[in-house]
């Protein structure tokens, strides 16, 4: 009798020592807010800078004269797993030989598609394309995620070959 | 085997006589349910609040990865096992990568053994982190869910910076690894141990002691050893029931031939064993990168393979640990490009099906927290 009575109350009395136990855990970062991490987003969208390698989505390197290095090879078209781009080729005259060469005309980049697997980037002989860091991707229509990545007016940097 | 082909059998044989004979009825639990995380259907025959039998109907996040493999050149079927169970990523693409090396009779250089023995350890701990967390809520802490995921966060940046992506990583690949690690890697998980070691105690001060918790997961979902090898039932899950079944032991890949870390094995076979087990791995993983992090030798981080990799003709097995047991990877080729035949043999649809024999005779609110300590990843069942 005794006994099952004594048993009751050390259970009683050990419960409320390991709840408390928990409570301290939680209470000294209630008295400690410096040590929480929460960041408040979009707040902070002017001081938020995402790491270098971060894969957001693929972009096409255009330089300040509208040139990029994108020769139209296809390589990254064949190593995406999921057919996220597709390479529109045209043929054009060479200046210097005169010959017909294969230029590149409409680079589609298929963003709702894309798995940010990076295979493209490898595979790119000239490293003509790169990964970029923005990542608020949303949109209202999924059509507005079929990019097009080469700007209106650009054209190839000289010098390079496939 | 024979206790899941009786089991799919007894539903026609018994089927809806047996439930007006007794007082037994149905209940479905999903697909939609949150402490299934992730759309599986639990087809539960109660009696009152007794389980008498719960049946997995799985399928409804299938995507047919194997058969996409057949169509996908080696380097491209790396990525899709990210999709697998998605929170041991890294360690899914290292079988991949470790069964197409066998196939290539590839030795990959020290470095990239090294590196991915230390980020395999580091998504292990980060699967343990969220599993902790999630693990609370169930039960009905939200807490834990917090604390969890403060300290998974940190993980995530250590990744982020170096592989490129927080969750779905792909960095292996055959050879070795996508790029070299980042500068600040070493300060950066060095950082992360120091913190962490901290941290970890408080994990056991807000949920291990719990009497409300400890109530709640001891004695319950007893899984004896006989039954966690006859379903299969690997990783902490199966070392829970005292069944010795870690992969980094018994057939050692990458770098764990040369760490000194400890196999738990404990032999309650309930609940609160395998919550156990979890939390005690968590600290072997952290004596591993420990052990590595100073070491990474110098050298390149790929081997030098051909654009087109094709595997000589034959068939090929390689099987780690991932953070919820043996994942083995079968490829079968024919000399092309793509593989004739991928299969996955994937921890979660082996430890599922112990739960019928797991639940049985207990509560239904126990079931929840069976679910937990399994820890389930759907998409790694259903692949
Ligand atoms: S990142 Fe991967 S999925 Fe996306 S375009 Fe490149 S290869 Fe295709
Ligand atoms: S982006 Fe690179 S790989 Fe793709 S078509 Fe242009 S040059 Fe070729």
């Amino acid at each position: 009798m005794f006994k099952s009575i004594y048993k009751y109350l050390t259970d009683i009395f050990n419960g409320a020592r390991t709840l408390l136990t928990g409570m301290k855990v939680t209470g000294y970062y209630f008295f400690h807010p410096k040590e929480i991490i929460t960041q408040q987003y979009p707040e902070n969208r002017d001081t938020l800078k995402m790491f270098d390698m971060f894969r957001g989505e693929v972009v096409l390197i255009h330089d300040e004269n509208n040139e990029h290095k994108c020769t139209g090879c296809s390589a990254c078209e064949l190593a995406c797993p999921n057919g996220t781009i597709e390479i529109i080729s045209d043929k054009a005259i060479d200046p210097e030989t005169g010959k017909s060469k294969k230029v590149i005309d409409t680079f589609v980049y298929h963003l709702q598609m894309c798995t940010m697997c990076n295979l493209c980037i490898l595979a790119c002989p000239t490293d003509a394309i790169k990964m970029a860091q923005t990542f608020e991707h949303a949109v209202f229509d999924r059509s507005e995620l079929t990019k097009v990545l080469n700007r209106p007016g650009s054209k190839i940097m000289a010098g390079i070959k496939e | 085997m024979s206790n899941i082909f009786s089991l799919i059998s007894d539903k026609d044989s018994k089927g809806t006589s047996s439930a007006t004979e007794t007082q037994e009825y149905f209940v479905n639990m999903g697909p939609q349910h949150p402490s299934t995380h992730g759309v599986l259907r639990l087809l539960l025959t109660l009696d009152g609040e007794i389980i008498r039998k719960v049946e997995p109907h799985i399928g409804y996040i299938h995507r047919s990865i194997e058969k996409m493999c057949e169509k996908d050149s080696y380097q491209q079927i790396v990525h899709l096992t990210d999709r697998m169970d998605y929170l041991s990523c890294h360690m899914n693409n290292e079988a991949v990568c470790l069964a197409v090396e066998k196939g290539l009779q590839l030795e990959v250089p020290d470095r990239v053994k090294f590196i991915r023995t230390i980020i395999s350890e580091l998504t292990r701990l980060s699967s343990h982190q969220l599993w902790w967390g999630v693990m609370g809520m169930d039960l009905g802490a939200i807490t834990t869910f917090l604390y969890g995921f403060r300290d998974r966060e940190q993980i995530t940046d250590i990744f982020e910076e170096t592989c490129g992506a927080r969750l779905t990583m792909n960095y292996n690949v055959p050879g070795g690894v996508m790029f070299d690690i980042h500068p600040n890697f070493q300060k950066r998980t060095k950082d992360f141990l120091k913190y962490f070691k901290e941290k970890l105690p408080e994990y056991d001060e807000l949920l291990t002691g719990n009497v409300i918790f400890v109530e709640r997961t001891k004695d319950i979902g007893y899984l004896s050893k006989e039954d966690a090898i006859s379903f299969g039932v690997t990783g902490p899950s199966g070392r829970a029931s005292g069944f010795a079944c870690d992969v980094r032991k018994k057939d050692p890949y990458s770098a764990y031939d040369r760490v000194d870390f400890k196999e738990i094995i404990r032999t309650d076979c309930d609940s609160f064993g395998r919550y156990k087990v979890r939390i005690a791995e968590m600290y072997e993983s952290l004596h591993i990168i420990e052990q590595l992090i100073d070491n990474i030798p110098e050298g390149d981080f790929k081997a030098k393979t051909k654009a087109v990799i094709k595997l000589p003709p034959g068939e090929y097995y390689q099987r780690v640990e991932t953070a919820r047991g043996e994942l083995g990877v079968y490829v079968i080729s024919d000399n092309k490009k793509s593989p004739y035949r991928v299969k996955f043999r994937s921890p979660g649809f082996s430890n599922l099906f112990a739960l019928d024999t797991m639940a049985k005779g207990y509560k239904i609110a126990d079931l929840v927290a069976m679910m937990s300590t399994l820890d389930l990843v759907i998409p790694d069942i259903d692949r």
